[in-house]
């Protein structure tokens, strides 16, 4: 997100998903669609039904490699350098869009110079990839009509993740593939509402909407909306809060629906940052495994006990409706944390229903000034919807870009961190699987569900299986510098050699005491999907 | 282009040219009794069934493969389209059991009643978890059927005729019993034309034809992707969810949006007193027209867990205690009350709503004086 607000002036998906379906060439990067984003990835298979041109960059075979008129086997980490190999074929044969550049874009000049380092002997070299791939992947998304960028956590979760965003946005401006039906940059979103959660200020540096709190102005207007002064220096992330609360400077933490015990990187040492808090509170609809740390727990209404809004990943804000009541003596979340704001003395907290904080939220957020409930009742609205008449937008940046001009990020490939050694001579990649979701607190309580998947499998390609003396089934132990599971394997031939592949599925399998907890400089985002390790047979 | 205008039993339609005329008939609100036919995919022509007469044109074209023209006339309820309607139908029933059509007490019953009647046939309406809300059995009764006619009577109908399907319920999701199927095909166009998958087709031929999957294998165990589509578009029985067949028909629908990704998936939740009885994809979701991932569909019953919090839990030398929702938010209250800025930090939740999101990081700011606020973004 950091890198397309810096290249565009904002972090969402630029284009729709019903859009994508229209493109006349899809270069998908760094995610497996079809099983994170299944119905995203319906239109993209009809996409190449209708004889669009479907690239796929994954070092591993995906299902959407089915549907692929190219698919290119680059080596984990190495996508900036087969994007910036892609872009240097683009400018050396002429296939720029000039008059995009020139018109609404600026800093190309950086662009172009920064290139020079990408000889396609080089490419071919770091990416693993024949050069006639490179050359003809890039010929087919610059000189198709429309070409649409999609990509996920295979980009970001990278200790350069902001530079293969902001890599695949440059692309995307030098093809001028950027504001029209069919184009764009759009990154496909985890979670439910996890666009909405950073558009309602949930993070340490903004309010509602992404303004800064540290802008005196900004704050001005949240002071007087808030009636208190605030406090204008930015928080910490994430994984910051919790090396504060190992340390011992963050004494309180108060923790709604997530299970960082499971889900982060570097699992052990975010279970004892938790263990050392003097206090925590942990709102849930389970007792999952970090509330099972907790000094009080509170029991939340799930998604179908409640009146709200979720903002999905093409910035449409829809409503979610209560069906029944909520189970138990559970509450809304916005209730509990309403009635703690009223017992700590807060003024400004009294809501009867959830419509009252969306028109609060709509008054505070221009992007959100046109949304009220009544509004959202047929398909809800795509932000920006600044006034209560309008229509929403399904496509960004159409006549200029958010911060004005669109600016190019010179390009410059680094490797991963942990880079695979003699002690640990493999690339363990982590990533989801169509039938759990995140650390399955939800999916791992459906039978079913259950039933299909119970357990996690460490993939292996045959070769290195082979060379290992690993049968499919086997129980092996996954080593890192940080950490061992034990966990059956499967052997599968999409997973490219040298490399490993698991999910964070299964709290049986805490894959997360293997993966490194190095992060981007800019966006923090962990490098989950690249960790050395050594795999061994348990005899 | 310019739109045309005909006319469909008297009515005036306007339509865009070559749109298919049994979907302009539905927008125009006239019924034209079909099988096969499924909105937004290309028309297929493979149940017969929405035969109507057209002025100038020879015979009774289908109206699903018929595109509109300017100044055409249609009349869809004519004694010969019905009686064509009608022979059609007497093929495809005589391909399926039929009790629940022709039992003479079925306009006293409501679903899932208990029939003590005619107990020594097995294949009654209560027998069928479809009752009263299959397709077949609406199109059956809007065309007046009385059983499978000349076919019964030669002996040539299902009953007795066809060896018997075992069912194939392998999967925990989804059940298939062909010996309900009419071979509409809608399955099969749904999972390949729509999902991209193509885990079914039609095998064997003639009286041998059936839908299935390669080599007979369960269906988990080929690339079905377990999303239901083909449940959803099947109009008969023959496709049904494993796990909520029988829960019969639910008091209310709630339009949703599925708690998992970030798709945005609008659902269709069938409510029964305070239960979730089964999901559907809504075909009004602005994202995903109908359709939804195995995870939307089949996988929200962790609603109704057992192990659901239900009660404020406070730990208490060691382990939790049950408390009242006032002890543990003056509890909450209290403790929160002697950190201030820094010291504190929130942790929101992707899953949860707007305003939850908005309200806690509001509280974050505003009570707590710390913007130490964030959440799994970046996961």
């Amino acid at each position: 997100m950091a890198g397309l607000a810096t290249t565009f002036g904002s972090g969402a998906m630029t284009n729709s998903i019903a859009d994508l379906g229209q493109a006349a060439c899809i270069l998908a990067i760094g995610t497996n669609t079809t099983e994170a984003h299944p119905v995203i990835a319906l239109q993209l298979k009809q996409m190449a039904r209708r004889g669009g041109k479907l690239i796929v960059a994954n070092p591993h075979w995906i299902e959407l490699c089915r549907h692929a008129t190219m698919w290119l086997r680059q080596r984990p980490g190495s996508d900036v350098a087969l994007i910036g190999g892609m872009m240097r074929v683009i400018v050396d044969e002429g296939l720029a869009d000039s008059n995009f550049i020139q018109e609404r874009c600026e800093n190309f000049d950086a662009l172009r110079e920064s290139l020079a380092a990408f000889s396609l002997e080089r490419v071919s070299q770091i990416t693993g990839l024949p050069q006639e791939q490179i050359r003809e992947a890039a010929r087919l998304y610059a000189t198709s009509s429309s070409a649409a960028i999609v990509y996920a956590m295979g980009i970001t979760q990278s200790s350069h993740g902001t530079d293969n965003v902001q890599a695949l946005a440059d692309l995307a401006m030098l093809t001028g593939n950027i504001g029209k039906p069919g184009s764009g940059v759009n990154p496909l979103r985890g979670h439910n509402n996890v666009q909405g959660s950073c558009d309602m200020g949930c993070l340490p540096n903004v309010f509602t909407g992404y303004q800064s709190v540290a802008d005196g102005g900004i704050r001005e207007r949240f002071e007087a909306a808030w009636g208190v002064s605030l406090n204008p220096k930015p928080g910490l992330t994430l994984g910051e809060i919790f090396d504060a609360a190992h340390d011992g400077t963050v004494k309180a933490i108060y923790l709604v629906g997530e299970n960082p015990v499971i889900t982060d990187p570097n699992a052990a040492h975010i279970e004892e940052a938790l263990k050392r808090l003097e206090f925590l509170v942990v709102q849930d609809i389970f007792l999952s495994e970090t509330a099972r740390l907790a000094h009080v727990v509170l029991p939340a209404a799930s998604f179908a006990e409640k009146e709200g809004t979720f903002t999905n990943t093409e910035r449409r804000v829809q409503r979610v409706r209560q069906a029944i009541s909520p189970v138990g003596n559970s509450r809304p979340d916005w209730w509990i944390t309403v009635q703690l704001a009223m017992r700590l003395g807060a003024q400004g907290f009294s809501y009867e229903h959830p419509a009252e904080i969306m028109d609060e939220i709509a008054r505070l957020t221009a992007s959100y000034g046109g949304m009220a409930y009544h509004r959202l009742e047929n398909g809800g609205l795509q932000w920006p919807c600044p006034s209560p008449n309008h229509p929403g937008t399904s496509i960004l940046h159409r006549e200029a870009f958010t911060r004005g001009k669109g600016h190019f990020v010179p390009v410059e490939y680094r490797g991963s961190l942990e880079q695979p050694d003699e002690e640990y001579p493999l690339i363990l990649n982590t990533g989801r699987m169509l039938y759990h979701f995140h650390s399955s607190t939800l999916t791992r309580r459906v039978k079913g569900l259950r039933e299909l998947h119970s357990e996690e499998r460490v993939e292996i390609n045959p070769q290195d299986a082979v060379s290992l003396g690993i049968a499919d089934g086997d129980l092996v132990k996954v080593t890192s510098r940080r950490g061992a599971v034990t966990v059956r394997a499967k052997v599968a031939e999409g997973t490219p050699p040298g490399s490993l592949f698991m999910t964070f599925h299964f709290p049986d399998t805490v894959t997360n005491l293997l993966t490194q907890p190095g992060r981007d400089p800019v966006s923090k985002i962990p490098e989950l999907k690249f960790c050395a390790v050594r795999v061994a047979k348990v005899a | 282009m310019a739109k045309v205008t005909l006319t469909i039993d008297q009515k005036t339609v306007e339509a865009e040219p070559g749109d298919p005329l049994l979907e302009v008939a539905k927008k125009a609100g006239v019924y034209i009794p079909h099988l096969c036919y499924m909105d937004d995919l290309p028309s297929y022509g493979g149940c017969r069934l929405c035969a109507v007469e057209i002025e100038g044109v020879r015979g009774l074209p289908l109206a699903c493969t018929t595109q509109v023209t300017d100044g055409m006339v249609v009349r869809t309820d004519t004694a010969p389209v019905r009686e064509l309607q009608r022979g059609v139908m007497e093929t495809i029933l005589s391909e399926h059991p039929d009790r629940c059509l022709t039992c003479h007490r079925k306009i006293h019953c409501l679903p899932n009643w208990i029939c003590l009647r005619d107990d020594v046939v097995t294949d009654r309406c209560v027998t069928c978890a479809k009752n009263q809300w299959c397709e077949l059995q609406q199109v059956s009764e809007f065309l007046g059927m009385e059983g499978t006619g000349r076919f019964y009577e030669e002996g040539r109908s299902w009953y007795g005729a066809r060896e018997e399907i075992p069912l194939e319920r392998e999967n925990p999701f989804i059940e298939r019993d062909y010996n309900k199927c009419i071979l509409c095909a809608r399955c099969v166009r749904v999972c390949d034309e729509v999902r991209g998958v193509g885990a079914i087709s039609v095998t064997y031929k003639g009286d041998k034809a059936r839908i299935d999957t390669p080599f007979g294998i369960p269906l988990h165990e080929t690339n079905c992707e377990l999303c239901g589509a083909c449940v959803d578009v099947c109009p008969t029985a023959s496709l049904m969810d494993k796990t909520t067949k029988w829960a019969g028909l639910p008091d209310k629908l709630v339009s949703t949006i599925c708690p998992y990704c970030g798709t945005g998936c609008q659902l269709l939740l069938h409510v029964k007193g305070e239960r979730i009885v089964r999901v559907s994809a809504d075909a009004e979701g602005a994202v995903n027209k109908g359709q939804a991932c195995v995870k939307g569909r089949y996988g929200l019953d962790f609603v109704h867990h057992p192990e659901r919090l239900t009660t404020p839990l406070i730990r208490d030398n060691g382990a939790f205690r049950e408390a009242s929702w006032d002890e543990a938010l003056d509890l909450v209250a209290s403790r929160l009350g002697d950190y201030r800025g820094e010291e504190f930090a929130a942790i929101a939740s992707s899953k949860c709503t707007n305003e939850d999101c908005y309200i806690l990081q509001k509280f974050a700011r505003v009570v707590m004086g710390s913007n130490n606020v964030d959440h799994c973004a970046r996961l």
